[in-house]
């Protein structure tokens, strides 16, 4: 059992979690109530994640992140080192490759407060901000509880990004999951074995928590 | 407009589109009414209603209440809607369904310390009749009790206007003479300016005092619901409206022996049998021309308490081709009667000629 990787995944998880969630309700929140043209667009690259394969995400991100390019030149000169196969780095790529299991419940959570609610919240005299945090935010709930279990989860197995963008550098990007990869690797099934038997459980736990969520959503109580 | 009227009207509206939603109306609200905006479903008149509490932004569009400009096209001004004092009453009430019915209401009270927000939210609840529910979930609440927190959180806001979107639509057919009593007993208690969008014109002849007629976003008739229902050619009523005037009254006196109660519409005297209302109460009344029967003398012999002495103001065409529509006066108070035309030409009902109106006691409807 590699318990530097699955502290690794946690500490990986939890960042992403607390990165992706606040930027992922705005998005949701444009996509729920904005009124633009493109939306369509926008929704497609939101959820491109789910259908790229990991691989070319991460060979796109390796590009980004390359000192060649304007991002990849802006975080070495933050972090006086490479975003590539850095911890840092796997954040970033994490955030990006969560987009869709974020935004999308917490934006079909949104789309489901019937539209006289927040004008009603208007007419009682709230601050559009106030809106937000009295009525959308705890109506909200648990669309925002399950992008966060989702995100969480899909951060603890991710694999395909994670090799591309950083490697198997062991505290630093080694993560659970490419660590029962290296133990396969290695012929060790037993360690690979209860690190598979961790994932599993940690993700059915996870989807447990998604669905009674989702089924409150419903109730919507 | 005049800055006058501006200033005596709860509300002067004016707006203009021609898409998507098209609109042009103008209309105030004086203080005090309650103004009806009616007309078919799809005719725009929930589109004004959300007009004045700045929900939907007409291309043109003047929006002043009581002199405090609210909209302004012309100048490019919207005061946000949190920022007008408005109490919105929704159709399907829009209560947030996390919060308790203290909650609610006490969302709309906005800052204020806690002693007295808590006394102001009880108070409410008592207006409302909520006394009891306070810590209920609309969830868990009846329809009529749903309409109540709702007006109570509408109330709440210390409205310069309440609106009212179809309020009595999802309620239960029996309820509603009852809610409308108890939305025109507040109204009168609290002095507040109304306006209520509806396409049942029960809503008008038992509730309104004022009226604006809207068809395909524009008005097709405004003016006092006395004024328009004596006028009895509302375009459009066709189907929900036979010629009746509808007036408010007040209550002179109780007769326990007989079993009567005297009502005074200005200058209208009449009997109707007892109702439950107190002396000098205003009460709705609403009399079918179809009720009213002409004569030339006072009748003898007949169960008759209403004789009134009336004089002919014009005679017009009915909706059938047999029948003529007298409009009468009583003095300054507007009267209708259905007759004949064999009837007109025997009585020899012509302009100002003095005729007995007769009208039974039971043919008056009144709605406290």
């Amino acid at each position: 059992m590699d318990w530097t990787a699955l502290g690794l995944s946690l500490r990986l998880a939890l960042a992403t979690v607390a990165i992706l969630l606040p930027l992922a309700f705005l998005l949701a929140r444009w996509l729920a109530y904005g009124r633009f043209k493109g939306r369509g667009f926008v929704e497609a690259l939101v959820a491109l994640p789910l259908i790229l394969p990991p691989t070319v995400i991460g060979f796109y991100l390796l590009i980004a992140f390359s000192q060649q390019s304007p991002l990849g030149s802006f975080f070495q000169s933050l972090l006086g080192r490479p975003l590539a196969f850095s911890f840092e780095g796997l954040v970033l790529a994490s955030v990006l490759v969560n987009l869709p299991f974020a935004v999308q419940p917490m934006q079909n959570a949104l789309a489901a407060i019937p539209a006289n609610l927040r004008d009603a919240a208007r007419c009682c005299g709230l601050a559009p901000r106030s809106v937000v945090r009295r009525i959308e935010l705890p109506l909200a709930l648990p669309g925002i509880a399950t992008a966060a279990v989702l995100t969480f989860a899909h951060t603890l197995g991710e694999f395909g990004v994670v090799l591309m963008v950083g490697g198997s550098i062991p505290g630093e990007t080694r993560t659970i999951a490419i660590a029962i990869y290296d133990r396969v690797q290695a012929f060790d099934d037993h360690s690979a074995g209860v690190m598979a038997l961790v994932l599993l459980v940690l993700s059915l736990v996870a989807l447990g928590i998604t669905n009674t969520l989702a089924r409150r959503m419903a109730r919507h109580d | 407009m005049t800055e006058a009227a501006n200033t005596r009207a709860a509300l002067h509206v004016r707006l203009r589109q021609s898409a998507p939603i098209p609109l042009d109306v103008e209309f105030a609200v004086p203080s005090g009414s309650i103004t009806a905006l009616f007309g078919p479903s799809g005719s725009g008149k929930s589109t004004v209603l959300r007009s004045i509490a700045g929900l939907y932004q007409p291309l043109e569009a003047e929006v002043v209440s009581a002199g405090e400009r609210w909209t302004d096209s012309a100048a490019g001004y919207s005061l946000p809607t949190h920022r007008r004092r408005v109490g919105f009453v929704f159709q399907d009430y829009a209560l947030f369904p996390h919060l308790t019915v203290r909650e609610q209401v006490g969302l709309a009270l906005g800052n204020r310390p806690a002693v007295a927000r808590q006394a102001r939210i009880d108070e409410l609840l008592a207006l409302a009749r909520l006394d009891g529910l306070a810590d209920r979930k609309p969830g868990t609440l009846s329809g009529g009790q749903q309409q109540r927190v709702a007006l109570a959180r509408a109330l709440a806001r210390d409205p310069a206007v309440l609106l009212l979107d179809e309020p009595f639509a999802s309620v239960d057919w029996a309820l509603r003479d009852a809610l409308r009593h108890e939305l025109r007993s507040l109204q009168r208690a609290l002095s507040l300016s109304v306006v209520i969008v509806t396409h049942d014109f029960e809503d008008v002849a038992k509730l309104a005092t004022d009226l604006v007629m809207i068809d395909h976003g524009a008005v097709v008739a405004a003016g006092t619901v006395e004024a328009l229902t004596a006028s009895a050619a509302l375009p459009g009523l066709a189907g929900h409206w036979e010629p009746a005037v509808a007036l408010d009254a007040v209550v002179a006196d109780h007769d326990s022996r007989r079993q009567l109660t005297l009502l005074r519409a200005r200058d209208l005297h009449l009997s109707v049998p007892t109702i439950a209302a107190p002396i000098a109460a205003v009460v709705r009344i609403r009399i079918a021309a179809r009720e009213v029967i002409l004569a030339s003398q006072r009748p003898t012999g007949l169960s008759l308490h209403n004789v009134i002495e009336a004089r002919v103001l014009r005679v017009e065409p009915a909706s059938h081709p047999a029948l003529r529509l007298v409009h009468l006066a009583v003095g300054d108070t507007p009267l209708l009667s259905l007759v004949t035309i064999d009837a007109v030409q025997s009585l020899k009902l012509t302009t100002d000629a003095p005729v007995l109106a007769l009208v039974k006691a039971v043919s008056v409807e009144a709605f406290a």
